[in-house]
């Protein structure tokens, strides 16, 4: 859609051979680090038979018989469905609600220089302090379980979301608004027509950030009296000695993260063609 | 309605204190002035003068210390569609194309969707960019930015455009053509123009009249009327003695205050 709006003024961006060479070669370059970690992993711990680190290919097996069953048939066979979807539904249940309370907070607190005085110290006060330090307290209120591990994340979302919304109607340029005004839209619709769109993509990398850490807590939350989630079963599996079957959560954890972030920029791509920066 | 002699807009001794770390700077001291409808009016001087900031009085960004700013002999409350000011660096709106750009003010006067389009088709056709009406903003170079946002003022009905060196963030080549095409809207509309510049030149060029402000505090020190033939040629006699008389006004204060 943005390179059909460019096509006048630039060059598109054309798909001919050596633009596919050059990505391919980009590929290939991106895959030769991870290609080489492995190398050097399998051939340090490969043939020993009592190894603290397991080879990658028992990684894999057991990545295997996680995902579908099949190989080793006990506690741990074909659950990883059960563990992600566990995980999954408490980030984005805790992001969504982070995102649900905090960017309308953010708005006011940008917007109205009243609940800015009230609220601003506070938050600056309760933002050094770790989310994983909330635990303890989680649990005391929430009680332990899956209730708590919500709870830290909702806040680890919570902050970097504010924040930057925070940031974003408070960097809004100032001649929008006269500009705004000069064209006829005042109060109210100027905060719809220009505070909201120029706040957009801040926003955004509040949001991306947000989930980031939702993935980082979620681990720490689910550490303790949690029965399902990729944290509880890494911890579980750390008492067991099955260190393939940490390994296998850690590598969930990354790739569940890592297409959670392609999910948030996809959608900021759509929204902020516009924006140099993000579009 | 209006009597035929009455001015578009009037300027009564019109005065504008600042506070700067709780010294009192006089911006603008006793100004006023009378300009007529279609008047292309240059407020020109050095940085400290004072023009910017009556221009933004004009506008409705600031209010005035003391003094009345009339238009059409009603005092200028707040920004309007009346009036519209073409901003140095464009202040488009960037997350909207070339044509909601043009649109915003239509669509905030709450204009029908039919409408609208006719009227950013209009404009667009005007300042010559129907072919770029779905780019966005930061796609554009700096001269078409600004065509943008002269057609968004005057698709909002503005009888007064109000520019504040609009051409001075542009390079050479295209500062010339947009003062070619601003003179070819202006003859074609007859909008009444306030263009605060500090080049000389640029002021000759374009202007009926300009006015010659001083800083320290800032003041009209004199108006000049221009009656050089349109379209002028600034290589002519005549032009460059227009500019060693205006030179002589704006350096003449040079000694009584540095820079």
């Amino acid at each position: 859609m943005s390179e059909s709006v460019a096509a006048p003024l630039a060059p598109s961006r054309d798909l001919t051979s050596s633009n596919l060479l050059r990505r391919a070669r980009a590929a290939l370059v991106a895959i030769a680090f991870p290609a080489a970690v492995l190398l050097a992993w399998h051939v340090s711990t490969h043939g020993q038979k009592q190894g603290l680190i397991p080879p990658p290919s028992d990684v894999a097996v057991m990545l295997w018989d996680l995902a579908f069953g099949g190989i080793n048939d006990d506690a741990f066979s074909a659950t990883l469905g059960v563990h992600v979807f566990a995980s999954l539904s408490r980030v984005f249940g805790g992001f969504a609600l982070a995102a649900l309370v905090a960017i309308p907070l953010g708005l006011v607190i940008g917007r109205v220089a009243a609940v800015r005085q009230l609220l601003d110290p506070t938050i600056q006060l309760l933002r050094p302090v770790p989310v994983t330090a909330w635990l303890p307290l989680a649990m005391i209120i929430f009680g332990l379980g899956p209730r708590s591990a919500f709870f830290l994340v909702f806040l680890g979302a919570f902050y970097p979301i504010l924040l930057n919304t925070v940031f974003g109607v408070r960097s809004v340029d100032p001649k929008l608004f006269e500009a705004a005004s000069m064209l006829g839209c005042d109060g109210g619709a100027q905060f719809r027509k220009v505070v909201l769109p120029a706040a957009l993509p801040s926003v955004f990398t509040g949001l991306r950030l947000g989930l980031g850490f939702s993935w980082v807590v979620i681990v720490v939350g689910e550490m303790t009296g949690v029965q399902t989630g990729l944290g509880a079963i890494i911890m579980e599996a750390r008492q067991l000695s099955r260190t393939e079957v940490v390994i296998c959560g850690m590598l969930v954890i990354g790739i569940a993260g890592f297409l959670s972030d392609r999910a948030v920029l996809w959608i900021n791509r759509r929204l902020l063609a516009w924006s140099p920066g993000h579009g | 309605m209006a009597e035929p002699t009455m001015p578009i807009l009037e300027i009564r001794s019109v005065f504008k204190d600042f506070m700067l770390q709780g010294d009192r700077i006089e911006a603008l001291s006793n100004a006023s002035l009378k300009v007529p409808r279609g008047q292309f009016v240059c407020l020109i001087g050095a940085s400290g003068c004072g023009k910017s900031t009556l221009l933004r009085i004009l506008a409705g960004f600031e209010t005035a210390t003391r003094g009345d700013v009339l238009m059409w002999g009603k005092p200028i409350a707040g920004p309007g569609p009346d009036r519209g000011m073409v901003f140095q660096d464009y202040a488009l709106f960037p997350w909207l194309t070339v044509r909601q750009n043009i649109g915003f003010g239509p669509a905030s006067r709450g204009l029908g969707k039919a409408e609208v389009k006719d009227t950013v088709a209009k404009f667009l056709d005007l300042v010559g960019l129907s072919r770029f009406a779905d780019a966005y903003p930061h796609q554009l170079s700096g001269g078409m930015k600004q065509r943008v946002a002269i057609a968004r003022v005057l698709a909002n009905d503005a009888q007064m455009v109000l520019m504040d060196e609009p051409f001075g963030a542009l390079d050479a080549m295209t500062r010339e053509r947009l003062q070619d095409e601003l003179l070819d809207i202006w003859q074609r509309t007859k909008l009444t123009v306030i263009f605060v510049t500090h080049s000389i030149e640029e002021a000759i060029f374009l202007a009926d009249r300009i006015v010659v402000m001083t800083p320290g505090p800032g003041r009209i020190d004199s108006d000049v009327a221009v009656s050089l033939q349109r379209p002028r040629d600034v290589s002519a006699p005549d032009f460059n003695e227009v500019r060693r008389l205006l030179s002589r006004k704006l350096h003449s204060h040079h000694g009584r205050k540095a820079a």
